[in-house]
């Protein structure tokens, strides 16, 4: 015989492995005083190239590594090798996000301790890695000029989960007829006070801007650390 | 794409309540924010993948939508937005990133049925 059906109360996160395994990562990653930015953006806005230009003029003054996730090959690694910084590939197979157990995988032979910035580069798309926490200090969102300034209210989830944007490309800004002041407006209608750069990694416009706005943040975090 | 892998961690979570607790699923209740990155539909379509094959088979998800909520510093209240795509308080405008609901994706209750012996 079977009982009448009744409700009980259960309220579990259904994300909550992945967020236990944030927490940990974003603990060691504060006890190891490294600065770790994540990057989203869609497949084709310059993830990789900004990122090699980041790490290379980085290199000369901290000490930098790389995590970059693709669904299949390893040529972002091949890239990203160039600018000398330690890198690894994550190799997501059908997945189409990062996860946090991935990450931490990914760190098991590095030591945390002998750096000061480390990047992950997230698999190109703008909608699942929004629910996924890696345990990063700051996610940062790219689009490119090329891709039109209404992205961010077509993806409002990713940008809003974010804490800046970047956008790239801006050396095909004349070519394309990107509106900035329609971007821009349309970053902070859906991300409010949302700090926003523009650059370009081939040109390497408005590049400094951006990595002194990383040097300060490492500093904050350092700071932070040493009350 | 990432609602089968989420799907099958609702399946999976439940799964382990039930057996924790001696009971069968008939539903899962889940709360789903608006801002959480996942599609109801396709979440849905899912479900009855990932319950295929598991104790969970035949069950339903009965999912829960919650809108956007932030507080708005002008009002010093918790209010709803105006849209994803403007996020402004939707009573005085204010432009606000502070939000109070949205991000659910929680499992909030699961429907059962005792199995009791028969009386004799």
């Amino acid at each position: 015989m079977r009982s009448e059906p009744r409700l009980i109360e259960v309220r579990k996160n259904v994300l909550k492995q992945n967020d236990v395994v944030a927490r940990s990562l974003r603990e060691r990653f504060r006890a190891a005083g490294v600065f770790v930015v994540s990057l989203v953006s869609s497949p084709g806005s310059g993830k990789t190239a900004f990122l090699e230009k980041t790490l290379t003029r980085l290199r000369t003054n901290y000490r930098v590594a790389a995590l970059v996730g693709d669904l299949a090959t390893e040529n972002d690694a091949l890239r990203l090798a160039r600018s000398q910084a330690p890198v690894k590939q994550i190799t997501t197979g059908t997945l189409c996000h990062l996860e946090a157990a991935m990450v931490q995988n990914a760190l098991q032979e590095w030591d945390l301790n002998q750096l000061d910035f480390l990047f992950i580069e997230n698999v190109g798309n703008l909608v699942c890695p929004s629910s996924y926490d890696l345990g990063e200090d700051l996610r940062l969102v790219l689009i490119s000029v090329t891709e039109g300034e209404d992205k961010p209210l077509k993806y409002p989830t990713i940008f809003n989960s974010a804490d800046v944007a970047v956008v790239t490309k801006v050396d095909l800004v004349a070519a394309v007829e990107f509106d900035w002041a329609t971007a821009y407006n349309n970053i902070q209608a859906v991300r409010p006070g949302m700090p926003v750069f523009r650059l370009s990694a081939k040109n390497g416009e408005g590049m400094q801007e951006f990595l002194e706005f990383l040097a300060a943040r490492l500093t904050e975090l350092r700071q932070a650390a040493a009350v | 794409m990432h609602e089968l892998s989420i799907a099958m961690s609702i399946v999976e979570l439940a799964e382990e309540e039930a057996e924790r607790r001696g009971v069968q699923v008939t539903a899962v209740h889940l709360k789903l924010g608006a801002l959480s990155g996942v599609v109801k539909e396709a979440l849905l379509s899912c479900y009855e993948m990932a319950c295929e094959g598991t104790p969970l088979q035949g069950s339903r998800l009965v999912v829960e939508d919650v809108s956007v909520a932030i507080f708005c510093p002008s009002c010093r209240a918790q209010r709803p937005v105006c849209s994803v795509q403007m996020f402004g308080c939707a009573e005085c405008g204010t432009p606000c990133s502070e939000i109070v609901h949205g991000k659910e994706l929680e499992v909030v209750a699961l429907e059962i049925q005792e199995c009791v012996p028969n009386p004799v």
